[in-house]
Parts: structure tokens; sequence; C-alpha cells
């Protein structure tokens, strides 16, 4: 269960995609979220997803394995969902019922933002899922470093976050552990209120967070133990450079962003 | 029957370019009150196998038994298992989270929806068990050393009082002193209490002393399995899937290689003493 979290998860297969320069895909990334929020109409949205499912061809992962990402935000989405639906005014009255009132505008602003956010989550897991940890943080630490003049610590940012996504599997693998120790104790995390649930996380959360600490220790440990000190004057064993296969995804991104502010 | 296991196999991650098989085709029995042991390299599926015997895992295929139950059958209580199935895993001390000693190890009873009376009951003892000083009860068990807190965390195990009690290499990062004490209090339960031990070891020299029959995984089958004596007399085919004999009996083979004519199906250093004495008695002594 709690694997099937995809958010920061590697799907190693060999794709166009796979293969492109992560700061293509990290800048072609930002060009959709920008795009998506462009979009107010539904036939927008139409062409996103078409656009979006025949991007996940391409990248070969299934389209199964993408839809799974959508499962830890189901509770989000259904919250901004309902919130829009009731608290939206403008339109003609649908329904109404004492203090409560459900209009028109509200149910569209609530169904697209519903779709904004869905198509946001698969849209960047289309990210993380074609390109591996060390790629990502190497593109990211090479497009902020036209911002270190104006003191953006770009090397260190990007050590941050290659860490805190390698950090994610483990922790979920600890999490799984944890559980199933607990749960030969005679553990039980699915019945009972919401008090009771919640007390029943404490015997996961506790060890949870000491093994953290204890891990988050040790690495940094190693890291000195092999003498980093940062990114000054660090050389790289792959150096990134853009092909031409880069050239044209920018050329279909430019088009995508182009079509979406059009309609 | 204590543990009864057919054509047992598990997939983990089907259907996406993660899958592994971690075990396969597995048939084993183990009897009420066996001492037994599980052998194998690293990533040889001994982990996935103990989580089979609780039901912490469904397998993909095939039946696991417990007392003759089955248990993924419909309208098995699964906590009444893990109560007769008590699993010990590796590094336990990790999973320690409460305040004092004694919480922790009230937890598993707890659960059990007992009495407060049999619940000091069983944590006092489980605690005696494991051989944890009474000073430590109401300490933090944050403040206790490794071995101590490997034993609190065996305790919260034993407290549930299972029928069978399986070890994830529990001595794994203990000292000499502490290997010893751990493994002379497993065989006194299962001695006196008749208790069924499934053991996994990557030391030989343990599983000669203690297991009376041995497991052996390789790559998610079960290569060979039998009584101890029976699966070291394999020898040298052992070292071809990453294991190796109990120590003594590479002491014994070169002697032989040396001259001695002597026998070399040894377990135990105790083992090799009395068959070296008994060659040189009849020997006249050393030339």
């Amino acid at each position: 269960m709690i694997r099937d979290i995809t958010i920061g998860q590697y799907y190693p297969v060999a794709s166009p995609v796979h293969r492109l320069d992560p700061r293509t895909k990290i800048l072609l990334t930002f060009i959709y979220i920008i795009s998506l929020f462009f979009i107010d109409f539904f036939i927008g949205y139409g062409f996103v997803v078409v656009a979006l499912y025949a991007a996940i061809n391409v990248t070969r992962v299934p389209i199964k394995f993408m839809l799974k990402g959508l499962r830890g935000i189901v509770f989000i989405l259904l919250f901004t969902v309902v919130l829009n639906i009731f608290f939206t005014p403008g339109g003609r009255v649908l329904f109404s019922w004492n203090f409560i009132t459900v209009t028109e505008g509200g149910v569209k602003i609530a169904l697209m933002m519903g779709a904004r956010l869905i198509l946001l989550i698969i849209g960047s897991s289309i990210l993380t899922l074609t390109t591996s940890p060390i790629e990502l943080t190497d593109g990211i630490e090479s497009l902020l470093n036209p911002f270190r003049r104006i003191g953006v610590p770009a090397h260190e940012i990007a050590m941050m976050m290659s860490i805190s996504l390698r950090f994610i599997p483990i922790l979920l693998e600890e999490t799984d552990k944890i559980m199933k120790a607990q749960m030969a104790r005679g553990a039980d995390f699915e019945t009972g209120n919401i008090v009771r649930r919640a007390k029943a996380m404490i015997p996961i959360m506790v060890p949870l967070f000491i093994s953290a600490f204890r891990r988050a220790e040790e690495l940094a440990m190693a890291m000195e133990a092999r003498c980093y000190r940062g990114g000054v004057g660090r050389t790289r064993m792959n150096s990134l450079q853009y092909k031409r296969r880069d050239c044209y995804a920018f050329i279909i991104g430019t088009l995508f962003m182009i079509v979406c502010f059009i309609l | 029957m204590a543990i009864k296991i057919s054509g047992l196999t598990h997939i983990y991650n089907p259907g996406t370019p993660f899958q592994k098989t971690a075990l396969e085709d597995i048939h084993l029995e183990v009897a009420d009150g066996e001492f037994v042991g599980i052998i194998g390299h690293t990533g040889s599926g001994k982990s996935t196998l103990i989580q089979m015997f609780n039901g912490l895992l469904r397998p993909t295929s095939g039946e696991v038994y417990i007392k003759g139950k089955n248990i993924h059958e419909k309208g098995i209580n699964k906590n009444e298992i893990r109560q007769q199935v008590g699993l010990v895993f590796q590094y336990p001390e990790y999973q320690l989270f409460e305040m004092t000693v004694y919480d922790d190890v009230a937890f598993g009873p707890k659960n059990l929806g007992l009495s407060k009376e049999e619940i000091d009951e069983r944590v006092r003892y489980a605690l005696e068990a494991v051989g944890l000083d009474k000073k430590y009860y109401e300490k933090s068990p944050f403040e206790l050393s490794g071995g101590q807190k490997r034993r609190v965390a065996i305790a919260g195990v034993l407290a549930m009082k299972p029928d069978i009690l399986i070890l994830d290499e529990p001595t794994a990062g203990l000292d000499p002193k502490g290997r010893t004490s751990l493994f002379n209090q497993l065989k006194q339960m299962h001695e006196e209490l008749k208790l069924t031990i499934v053991l996994i070891s990557h030391s030989m020299e343990d599983m000669a002393k203690y297991a009376e029959k041995l497991i052996v995984l390789y790559k998610g089958k079960i290569a060979y399995q039998g009584t101890t004596r029976e699966v070291f007399k394999e020898g040298r085919k052992l070292e071809a899937i990453g294991l190796a004999m109990p120590q003594i009996r590479y002491i014994m083979e070169e002697l032989k290689a040396r001259g001695m004519n002597i026998g070399t199906e040894v377990l135990t250093v105790e083992e090799a003493a009395d068959l070296i004495k008994n060659y040189l008695r009849n020997a006249g002594g050393v030339k």
C-alpha cells in the first residue's frame, strides 16, 4: 500500500524521453505547468489530455503507473473540489439549502481545479519517472548556476534535493519494516475511529523519526569522511550537453504552449 | 505440525520493471518443538520466507499452514496467528518507541486485549526470560546499550507468548558475550517451554551448535533440507552457493589431509576434541 506513491520514483526503461537532457525536461515541465494555468476552457483541457497521453506513450512508462501517483493526492483533490463547489459564488444558482448554495460558476471552477490538479501531478510525474535523481539534480544545479552571482547556493540546493529524493524510498521502506514489526506485535492500523487510528501511528512515527535522524547523521559523517566540502571546484564525470533531440523537444514544447495560449 | 508450507511462490512488484521472484516453489515442514535454522546467501529469500510464517506477506501462490490452519483462508483472525507466531525482525531495537522498557514490552499483550494483571505477568515473564535486570524496567529504552535494547525488543515479542518463535539474525551486531547469552537463553526456552524456534543466521558455527534441522535457501529455492548433520555433509557444495561449513570442519579436513586417520564430519568443537582425543589414545600419542 505504502509503495504505491510514485512521486520521486524513477522508472528505468529506454525511451526517447529518458534520453533527453534533464534540463530540457525540467524546463518543459515548467512550460507545461505555466501553460496549464493559462487554460480556462474545457476544450483546452481536452487538448492537454491528448498531448499528455501522447507524451506518456513516448516515455514507455505504463499509464497505470502514472495514475497510481494520484492516489496520494485523492484527499487534497476532494478537498479542493468540495470547497470550490460550495464557496464559489457566481452564475445561476443550481441548488440551495439553508446556508449552502451551489452555483453554476462554483461547479465549473471546482471541475476546472480538479482537472488542473490531476494534470499537474501526472505531468510532473513524467519528469521524475523518466529522470534518475542524479540527472535531475545535475539539471537543477546547472539551471541554477547563473543565479549564483546573486547569492543562490545552487550546488547546496541541488545536493539537498538529491539527498531528499534519495531518502524517499529509504524512508518508505523503513516505514514498511516498522509497520510490519509492530503488526507482528498485534498492532492494528486499519480499524477504529480517527482518534484510535492517529494513536496507532505513534508506534510507527517514533521509531521512524529516530531512524531518520540516525541516518542523516550517518550520511553526514560518511560524506565528511570522503572530504565533501561543498560545490566549489568540483568537477563531474558526466557533464550535461544539449543534443539535437533536445532541440526538437523544445520546439514541441513551445508549440504546445502557443496552442494553450490560443485556446 | 507447527508450520507447513506447500508450493509457495512469491513475486515482488509483479508487472513492473522491478518485478522480482523472491521465492519459488517452496515446500517445507517444521514440527512442534523443533529448532530449525534457515541459512542462505544475502538475497536468497530468507527474510521473505519468515514473513510468510505469520501472514505479513501474502504469497503470490501456494499455502501456508500454521498448526494445521491455512492462514490465508477466509475467517482466519490474523492477530491470532501473529500471537501464535512471534516474529523478531533484524535489528528489532529500531522498533522501540515507548517511554519505558516496561511499556514497550507491554505493547504486544495490550494489543491482545488482556487484563492488566495478565499484562503485568507477561511483561515480567518476558523481561526475565531475556535476562534483563529489574532496575531497567522503568528506564527509557533509548538509554540502554545496544545489546540491552535488543533484549527488550525480543522480550516485546516473547510477551505475546508465542508457540513458535522466529528470529531473523538476532545476534547481528552483538558482542561475543551477548551472542552466547542470547543463544543460551533461546536454547533454554526451547528445551523448557518446548518452544518451536526458527532462526536465520549467517554463523555456521551457531547453526551447527543449536539447530536440529537446517533449511538452505539459494536464489529463492530450497537447495538442501534435513538435519543439521545431513546438510553439513554436503560439505564444499555449500561453498558454491555462498555458504560455508562450520570452521572446525575445515580444521578436521586439514588434519586428515596431513595424515591423521580421523573422521571429519563434526559439528562442534567439543565433538572434534573428542575425536582427536580418541585418535591420539588409539594411535599411542603424538609422533
